[in-house]
């Protein structure tokens, strides 16, 4: 299971903004160790927010991303104390979910 | 509307825009830049998750005599970890010597813990392959000064002398460049390529936004490097041979910097470039 994740979620004016802060190592797959030999391409490929059973972000990541992503977004409605579930899934497979309440 | 009338509608619009742009472009410098580059990116900042790491290694028994360092004392009495940051380096009356925030740990990792020195300091720093354990306890015991004021004493002798010691190194040219710290950060408004070069020895402002954003991330080593690295990283860009971890020289150095620093609100762990 990948390493936890830093979110935080607030309402304001009928508008739930939520922040990522992922960890994660984001290869390239392009370069190289010192003994000149490739590092093996290890990257987020998609991430969800789910909010009520509803997805409310689906992003394609890849090798352009930095290492340790953050992410910001809005979606409309949401109110305090309810959560906001963000999972991702790397190309090894590896995944991580987690969750955060929504605060006023 | 005809669709040549649309399309000059369009241009003169686009047109307009790119006046502006033109226009806002030249009132914003380079640093101006950078500045906001930093407020866009202080929102995320991933040195939380090597905080993150500092407290459990903090508050999890480890080294051969199996304990937590939550009765290392940094100053403010045994495990008090709130605010100690804003007040080092300060003299310790048990190892009778001032000491920074990464040689009081090592001495607790060592006293404490068990833990030989030699292990400790035979990577000190963290690495792209490898996390280091004390450099991520600083992170975590810095974070718990965030928002306090830098108050750092030069009333004990030891203090002083440490003090008047590391103003010596910050302004001792040798080495085969002829550098000292102060050939670079002593004279206002220069930088090295876009990076601005902050004056040390005689702006307060530059000095206390210097050092109060210490141990910090760096975007582009993906890491986050303690406040010794920094000084390490400094005297090598001097050609200097690099100092020992937390030898007597560096904590002088860094007291002369903590002190300089007086006065402002701690803001870090940083987040850099």
């Amino acid at each position: 299971m990948g390493k936890p994740m830093k979110i935080r979620a607030s309402v304001k004016d009928g508008m739930t903004e939520v922040k990522i802060l992922m960890q994660h190592e984001m290869e390239t797959g392009l370069r190289k160790d010192a003994d000149g030999s490739l590092i093996p391409a290890w990257f987020i490929t998609e991430v969800k927010a789910e909010y009520q059973g509803r997805i409310v972000l689906d992003a394609q990541f890849g090798q352009s991303i930095s290492k340790n992503p953050y992410l910001m977004f809005s979606f409309k409605g949401g109110s305090a104390g309810e959560k906001v579930k963000v999972s991702w899934v790397d190309n090894k497979g590896d995944s991580r979910s987690d969750e955060v309440t929504i605060s006023a | 509307m005809n669709t040549n009338q649309i399309c000059r509608a369009v241009m003169v619009l686009a047109l307009s825009t790119s006046l502006t742009a033109v226009a806002e472009e030249k009132a914003v410098t380079d640093s101006d830049r950078i500045e906001q580059y930093r407020e866009m990116i202080s929102d995320g900042n991933p040195a939380e998750f090597d905080e993150m790491r500092g407290e459990e290694l903090w508050k999890t028994p480890g080294g051969p005599k199996n304990v937590s360092l939550e009765k290392c004392d940094l100053g403010k009495g045994p495990g008090v970890v709130k605010g100690a940051y804003a007040e080092m380096p300060r003299y310790f009356k048990d190892t009778k010597m001032v000491q920074d925030l990464e040689s009081r740990l090592l001495t607790c990792m060592t006293t404490l813990q068990g833990i030989p020195e030699e292990q400790i300091t035979a990577k000190p720093f963290a690495s792209e392959k490898k996390e280091s354990d004390i450099s991520s306890l600083a992170t975590y015991v810095v974070g718990q000064s965030k928002g306090m004021k830098m108050k750092v004493s030069t009333k004990h002798p030891k203090e002083k002398e440490a003090y008047e010691i590391g103003k010596r190194i910050f302004n001792y040219r040798a080495g085969p460049y002829d550098f000292a710290c102060s050939t670079c950060h002593a004279t206002s408004g220069v930088r090295i390529r876009m990076q601005d070069l902050p004056n040390m020895r005689s702006s307060k402002k530059d000095a206390q936004a210097a050092y109060t954003s210490w141990p910090a991330y760096r975007v582009s080593q993906g890491l986050t490097r303690s406040f010794q690295w920094r000084l390490n990283d400094c005297f090598r860009q001097q050609r200097f041979p690099e100092p020992k971890f937390a030898s007597e020289a560096t904590i002088a150095l860094t007291t002369y910097l903590a002190v300089s620093a007086n006065g402002a609100e701690y803001v870090g762990p940083g987040l850099k470039r």
